[in-house]
């Protein structure tokens, strides 16, 4: 093929990182998937037929919380240190939004263990506990979902096998950390404070 | 010098087998046209299953008070109809000439995520195939409760497990979150594909129209699919751990699985019907041999359907009884959506006006699209009236408009598409003569069947109803109806062969065949693995007439 004539001169040429662009739009997808969940949760609040009532068995679960939207920063902090080559630097703060992670999920597990055996609690339980568990459970899948995410690197961290071109990668894992932290914020509003 | 026979090596003569070698090839490519070739043949072989199902639902209907078919089988008939027709062959076979097209459009030597293209066609594949196993679950084969038969929009409640005992619903349920986790991974991958993989030169200004409004349809299969996924996470979480979200005993509400279901379903005929759009909007100015007319209007007509057709949804909810305000404003915003598919159609025009038209056979059915679309414009607008609504609500009318859509609009588009870029698919041209008979006979059996269903839904015909008494002036209309599916079967046959024999015996095409502009016609055809041997740069929209005429280029005028 001979070469198709241009308009001289061409103009310089970049276009976005494809691992970004990715994921805003598997996240543009997840909204989605979230926004359902969180409209049927707005809708039933307060339409249960029997009890027990959110008011009854939820606690503003501070501590989650703080944990969670810290390891957005720990996560940020480690993709920074990582792009000024920073190696060792970046797995301590990688490992801490591990930590953090988990912590957040053991919350979870200790919250719904005692909403279970202490309240009786179970999604066949009313409307309160069908959503409840359905919105919070999405999010703590998610959760799961990015801590299998942050693992997997981890490992490499510890193996020594992450360097600092690596960067476009776990800026990937990042950008959907802190769509899960985003969504906290909304599941947290809607469940702990307007819903009780 | 001696030679040394290492203990593995085979040579190629050995090692290849007839079947298996390329089996394995096409089982494990990762290649953007392979994976659209195999998207497109798994929906036309479902094509052909759900044409089966609505040629079986026409027989029944074909005369009054027939027993033909129990009324049972007749609902999983217009089930898995429409669950077919949508979710594997409409969604899958666009996907298809996506993952084909746009790498080629752009200048791209393949996708943005390969191996996601791969997961995305497998996925979708393994949910429509358990879909349809459901089949064999039928109480005469494995004493199962057979195929779900609770309607394609799985109206609550009755899909909860109270009225719909056994694993039916099940398998339509997991069925198709499976199929829309192949669509998320599919619109992902071809959205990043136009984003950040176009060649040098393509501005966004210069993509073609039907890469564009691609675009447009990936960002809305992204917001509409996965509300429908999370509606049947919710009716699956009903219905396997006893939840309560559609169970209306426990204070859960039916109408909001409408919401839901809607909200995914309204987009979901845009993203179905733009692809065809883009087709037209690429047959229509090189069989014209001109420049499409206002592209820019046509782009932001594009993104205007987009964006307004997320809010239309409740329009298919008029008979439930929403607030007049809710009402109004699904009426309004309903009308409005015409202005820019109105738009789009005086483009097209535009477009021919004053043109050397070609009637080969994608023209032909591109023009059948503008008149059969018009219909369907046209009764989509009477829906969207209210009182009118409330009338004609689950009618055959409302059969009549949405077939007049999906079949007469979508799939003469698709078809359209399908003669027009066969030859460089295959590297041969599409038999004519087979492709006018195929075109007049869909064309005239395409009008029997759906034109009468009009006046049958006039006349008050139900849907979903598996039969109809006599003497309520149905009879005439139902079997001209029934009458037209012949045909249409006589010209899916003629497609068919088509197919089939032109794949050996048409004549060899060349690379531009039809003397067309934008880049998938600068490589081979079929392309080779790596598409362009040395990626393109390009300065206008139709780069191709900047090489065939650099003394007069495009950009000046651009």
């Amino acid at each position: 093929m001979t070469a198709i004539p241009v308009p001289s001169p061409t103009p310089p040429w970049t276009l976005p990182r494809r691992g970004p662009v990715g994921i805003l739009l598997f996240i543009l997808a997840e909204s989605a998937l979230f926004s359902v969940f969180v409209a049927a949760y707005c809708y039933y609040i307060g339409r249960s037929l029997t009890g027990p009532t959110p008011r009854e068995v939820l606690h503003f679960p501070v501590l989650m919380t703080v944990c969670l939207l810290s390891s957005s920063l720990t996560v940020h902090l480690a993709g920074r240190a990582l792009a000024n080559g920073a190696t060792a630097r970046f797995l301590s703060y990688w490992l801490a939004t591990v930590l953090l992670g988990a912590a957040f999920l053991a919350g979870t597990a200790r919250e719904w263990r005692e909403l279970i055996v202490v309240h009786h609690l179970t999604i066949h339980s009313n409307l309160f506990g069908s959503t409840y568990y359905a919105l919070v459970g999405l999010h703590a899948s998610h959760v799961i979902a990015g801590m299998v995410m942050l693992l997997t690197v981890a490992a490499f961290g510890l193996a020594g096998r992450v360097r600092p071109h690596h960067v476009d990668r776990t800026d990937v894992i990042s950008i959907y950390w802190h769509f899960v932290d985003l969504v906290w914020i909304v599941v947290v509003t809607v469940v702990y404070i307007i819903g009780r | 010098m001696t030679t040394t026979q290492l203990p593995f090596a085979v040579s190629a003569k050995e090692r290849a087998h007839p079947i298996f070698d390329p089996l394995q090839e096409w089982l494990e490519t990762v290649d953007h046209k392979r994976l659209g070739i195999l998207y497109i043949v798994f929906a036309l072989v479902f094509l052909v299953i759900g044409g089966i199902e609505a040629t079986l639902i026409r027989i029944q209907l074909a005369v009054a008070d027939n027993h033909f078919l129990s009324a049972h089988t007749f609902n999983v008939l217009f089930t898995m109809h429409g669950t077919t027709m949508v979710f594997l062959v409409g969604m899958p076979i666009l996907a298809g000439f996506a993952n084909y097209l746009v790498p080629l459009q752009i200048g791209a030597r393949d996708v943005a995520f390969p191996r996601l293209n791969s997961f995305g066609f497998w996925v979708t594949c393994f949910g429509g195939l358990l879909l349809n196993a459901s089949f064999l679950t039928a109480p005469a084969l494995l004493g199962g409760s057979g195929a779900p038969d609770v309607g394609w929009f799985g109206y609550a409640p009755l899909t909860e497990p109270a009225y719909t005992r056994g694993n039916a619903t099940d398998y339509w349920v997991i069925g198709l979150i499976i199929v829309g986790i192949g669509s998320i991974a599919g619109a992902v991958n071809i959205a990043t594909t136009i984003v950040t993989m176009r060649t040098k030169g393509m501005t966004l200004g210069r993509m073609p129209l039907y890469t564009w409004i691609t675009l447009v349809v990936q960002c809305m299969i992204l917001a509409a699919v996965s509300p429908l996924t999370a509606a049947l996470i919710l009716l699956l979480l009903d219905r396997g751990l006893g939840a309560h979200f559609f169970d209306t005993q426990a204070g859960g509400s039916a109408v909001l699985w409408q919401h839901f279901f809607w909200v995914f379903g309204h987009p979901e005929v845009y993203v179905l019907m733009l692809p065809g759009f883009g087709f037209l909007s690429e047959i229509i100015p090189v069989f014209s041999r001109k420049v499409i007319f206002g592209y820019p209007v046509m782009v932001a007509a594009t993104i205007a359907i987009g964006f307004i057709s997320v809010s239309v949804w409740a329009h298919h909810m008029f008979a439930v009884g929403m607030s007049p305000a809710a009402n109004t404003f699904f009426a309004v915003s309903t009308g409005l959506v015409a202005v820019p598919t109105g738009i789009k159609l005086f483009n097209w025009l535009g477009t021919m006006w004053g043109g050397q038209i070609r009637l080969q056979t994608p023209m032909l059915f591109a023009i059948a699209v503008l008149l059969q679309f018009l219909v369907a414009g046209i009764t989509g607008v009477m829906l969207a009236v209210v009182p009118f609504n409330w009338q004609l609500t689950d009618t055959y009318f409302v059969v009549a408009h949405f077939h007049f859509v999906l079949v007469g609009s979508l799939l003469f588009a698709i078809f359209g598409a399908v003669y027009y870029w066969y030859p460089k698919v295959t590297g041969r041209l599409m038999s004519e003569r087979l492709g006018k008979w195929h075109f007049w006979l869909f064309l005239i059996g395409f009008n029997l069947t759906f034109i009468p269903q009009h006046f049958a839904g006039m006349l008050g015909m139900p849907r979903r109803v598996y039969t109809f008494l006599p003497e309520r002036g149905l009879e005439i209309w139902n079997l001209v109806s029934s009458i037209g599916v012949a045909f249409q079967l006589a010209g899916g046959a003629c497609f068919l062969w088509n197919l089939i024999r032109s794949y050996r015996r048409g004549a060899v095409a060349g690379n531009d065949p039809w003397d067309a502009w934008t880049l998938e016609w600068a490589t081979s055809s079929p392309p080779p693995v790596y598409n362009f041997a040395e990626l393109p740069v390009v300065g206008s929209r139709r780069p191709l007439w900047d090489l065939k005429h650099p003394e007069d280029p495009d950009w000046h005028y651009e």
